[in-house]
């Protein structure tokens, strides 16, 4: 049987690299919609961290268990709620946002089951989708948001500014924010027209 | 007389939930694997309702292969060649541990005066064996089905003695529907009137109860879906070969009720009736959460293990829902837990056999 291996750190996509570099050693965690746990297992492996997942795919639970990761087979929205406050120092939500019915209530309970909130989504204001709908006329393709609009997951396509308006909204604060392009770190200087991606650390207000 | 090598006899009676006592208990098992010098690399796997001790190694009743042979030898997921694994029979049994078989006191054998035991008086008895064995702390607990309710009340009775707890296809309680079902069973043994009150050893057995007793039961093991695929509406070749007809009569025209009758008559072999009463009966009582005030994360207040728990999404006997119950009772008492669901066509049977998926589970999990 073949258990891939963690991670090193600076091999991790940036967006997680940021997180991993960000969350302090020995800190409790859970992942939401962990995948095969690659986060999750680096995090365990080079910041002792007690590492919780939380997974809609059974196959990738499989993955994740026969790693040595505590992963649930489970749904952000249904299956939080099972969760105690506080339980966590972390709950991250990685490109998942803008794919669940009710995002504010996601959101809050984040912020109940963690201290902190991590969450990354596909930033729709990027030039590219303005281009593609603005100009073309049709809801964009792109690298980033890479269906249809029939086929696609993303039913709450939303921007950097929209998910800023969000967090105040719920009475949280933004306590950090990266941004990506083509794959890399981009500064915040018009961050709403140049990230493809962007990745929100959020603290109770 | 049991081979002293695979039972053992407590050198203290057992205290049982109901208040009485069982002594003289002997627990019978096999094991698998060298033990480590440190005694630190036992896996214990908790047989279900009507398992044995034999989980690799030949029933020496029937020949037929160990009950999960697929899981546990070398190299395999549960792998002797690093484990030392033990398996016992429960209390209650009929395979060399004490039961209602057993001689009592007076000489004759127990019957209907063997005490009811539970779910947690079976993990008492095997915290006593590991006791006598000298083993103090598990590297894991594993169980399907009932092997998973004792897998659960060792985990919660004894937190500071497992590493590990592997739960399949179980429940933290007896649901209303699986009473249900053990009371039709139960119901046709003691309707047999050769069961005569329990007392039968010198005579006739209730096996023809006993086999209508294991023909419900293996219906709930399977799938609607499952007995479709395996035996549609097939009608059963006659003895002397020739095209199976419906007899317009009670023979067993279909294949399913030839399986069926097949499996009832072979379990009678194997099985002793009485035992099929006491341990349905342990499973019905059985309630994680009871002993806590209905809390059932508080029954797993004090362990330090981890956990990973498994259903089977064509398992209508211990849904995904009940698992899904313990998951988050686990995850309320902050213990780490894993939980998926895999999807077979096999029902209940589902733990014992070839499911995509779960040897990387369990070998993931038990390390």
């Amino acid at each position: 049987m073949n258990v891939p291996k963690p991670s090193a750190l600076a091999d991790l996509r940036p967006d997680l690299a940021a997180i991993a570099g960000t969350i302090p050693d020995g800190s409790r965690v859970l992942d939401i919609g962990c995948g095969q746990g690659t986060l999750l297992a680096a995090l365990a492996a080079h910041k002792r961290v007690d590492a919780r997942g939380l997974e809609i795919d059974p196959a990738r639970v499989a993955t994740c268990v026969s790693r040595g990761l505590s992963v649930v087979q489970g749904d952000a929205e249904r299956d939080l709620t099972h969760y105690p406050d506080d339980a966590f120092d972390y709950a991250i939500l990685g490109q998942t946002i803008q794919m669940v019915d009710r995002p504010a209530q996601v959101i809050d309970e984040l912020l109940r089951v963690g201290r902190a909130a991590f969450v990354s989504f596909p930033n729709f204001a990027h030039w590219r989708m303005r281009v593609a709908l603005g100009l073309g006329g049709r809801m964009p393709v792109t690298p980033a948001l890479p269906e249809a609009w029939h086929a696609t997951g993303n039913i709450r396509n939303l921007t950097v500014v929209d998910f800023r308006e969000l967090v105040a909204d719920r009475g949280a604060h933004i306590g950090r924010c990266w941004y990506f392009a083509k794959g890399r770190e981009i500064g915040e200087f018009g961050a709403n027209l140049r990230a493809e991606f962007a990745l929100f650390l959020v603290e109770r207000g | 007389m049991q081979d002293p090598a695979t039972a053992l006899t407590l050198p203290d009676p057992l205290p049982l939930d109901s208040g009485a006592e069982l002594s003289p208990v002997t627990i019978a098992y096999q094991q698998y694997g060298a033990l480590s010098p440190g005694r630190d690399n036992v896996v214990l796997i908790c047989h279900a309702l009507t398992g044995d001790q034999y989980v690799a190694s030949p029933h020496p009743g029937t020949g037929k292969p160990g009950w999960w042979d697929r899981m546990v030898g070398p190299g395999r997921p549960i792998d002797t060649n690093r484990f030392h694994v033990i398996c016992t029979n429960v209390i209650g049994g009929c395979m060399g541990s004490t039961g209602p078989a057993s001689e009592s006191g007076d000489g004759k054998p127990y019957g209907p005066r063997f005490p009811v035991v539970t779910i947690h008086d079976m993990a008492r008895g095997i915290a006593r064996l590991l006791d006598a064995l000298g083993i103090e702390r598990l590297h894991a607990v594993v169980g399907g089905s009932m092997g998973g309710m004792q897998a659960m009340a060792f985990a919660s009775d004894f937190p500071d003695r497992v590493e590990r707890v592997l739960v399949l296809a179980s429940a933290a309680r007896q649901s209303a529907q699986n009473i249900a079902f053990h009371e039709v069973g139960r119901q046709a043994i003691m309707a047999d009137a050769n069961w005569n009150g329990g007392d039968y050893y010198g005579g006739a057995h209730p096996d023809a109860g006993l086999a209508v007793a294991r023909m419900a039961a293996h219906i709930t093991y399977l799938s609607e879906a499952g007995l479709t695929e395996k035996f549609g509406r097939q009608l059963q070749a006659r003895p002397d070969g020739s095209e199976g007809t419906k007899s317009f009569g009670f023979e067993a025209d279909f294949q399913v009720e030839s399986y069926l009758r097949y499996q009832g008559s072979g379990f009678t072999r194997r099985f002793d009736a009485n035992s099929y009463l006491y341990i349905t009966r342990a499973i019905d009582y059985f309630d994680l959460a009871e002993k806590h005030g209905g809390r059932l994360a508080d029954a797993f207040a004090n362990t330090t293990a981890r956990f990973c728990v498994v259903s089977f999404d064509t398992d209508w006997l211990y849904t995904t829902a009940e698992s899904q119950h313990l998951v988050r009772a686990l995850n309320a008492a902050g213990a780490p837990v894993s939980f998926v669901e895999l999807s077979s066509p096999f029902g209940h049977d589902g733990f014992l056999l070839e499911t995509p998926g779960l040897d990387e589970v369990v070998q993931g999990f038990v390390g």
